[in-house]
């Protein structure tokens, strides 16, 4: 092989492995919503998901969540799980919540692998669900580091 | 023992809602990150934490590795008696760790 060819080709390959390692697949996450539900419909909405439209960077995102309750003991919500359909492993967290929380409000930050839905279920007392999503662009990615340290 | 720090209000109210907020420094390594070898950096991250106040669990996360690094989480109590809030999270390795608050209800 000519030095020339053999630099286009390696070239070529590289940028090739370099793209196929950013672009993270987006997983169905049914069976995961199908696993907190156990089959059931969900109530669309009556979810507050605080997220930037526009993330910088993936590594750290602030996300505040709030389901509005009256947090009683008849009437409160008692899980809060967080998807992120475009990450390695979609299953972000999952909060336990309960009347003595006094409201359903929490707040983290989180990690997404580029743009892509946020999908939040809330788990309500008298096995009530309710999904909501919400869309974030993602400038640079979390988990694209590979081969670096920082 | 791993480092956190927990912050509540100095006093509240009986019956009121207070915040709790809690830092852990952790690294929260994925398992899809290489070290300068290229050897994989294993899987290690905070998998759960839970804090108790008043004799009982009152929150509890159970984390993914899509949470980032030295997790933050902010959540509500409502406040019942003065006492202690205990915070307690462990990682993959086993390793665990505990930070603690006084609750002044007034």
């Amino acid at each position: 092989m000519k030095r020339r060819t053999f630099l286009r080709v390696s070239t070529f390959a590289l940028a090739a492995g370099a793209l196929a390692a950013r672009a993270q697949e987006v997983h169905d996450i049914a069976p995961l919503v199908d696993a907190i539900t156990h089959g059931a419909s969900a109530e669309e909405g009556g979810i507050d998901i605080g997220l930037p439209a526009i993330a910088e960077n993936g590594n750290s995102v602030p996300l505040t969540l709030e389901v509005p309750s009256p947090m009683t003991e008849a009437d409160h919500v008692r899980e809060i799980h967080v998807i992120a359909e475009r990450n390695p492993r979609p299953a972000v967290a999952t909060f336990h919540l309960g009347p003595w929380s006094g409201r359903a409000r929490v707040a983290t930050r989180m990690r997404l692998a580029g743009t892509q839905k946020v999908t939040v279920v809330a788990v309500l007392s008298g096995e009530r669900f309710r999904i909501a999503r919400k869309e974030v662009a993602v400038e640079s990615a979390a988990c694209l580091d590979e081969g670096s340290l920082r | 023992m791993m480092l956190g720090r927990v912050q509540v209000p100095p006093s509240v109210e009986r019956g009121a809602v207070f915040e709790v907020r809690v830092i852990v420094q952790h690294p929260m390594e994925t398992g899809f990150r290489r070290d300068y070898d290229g050897k994989v950096i294993p899987l290690n991250i905070v998998n759960r934490l839970a804090c108790t106040y008043a004799g009982r669990e009152v929150f509890r996360v159970e984390l993914g590795s899509g949470i980032a690094a030295n997790p933050y989480f902010v959540f509500p109590v409502v406040a019942t008696r003065s006492g202690e809030l205990a915070i307690e999270w462990s990682d993959d390795r086993g390793q665990a760790g505990r930070v603690s608050a006084t609750v002044n209800v007034a």
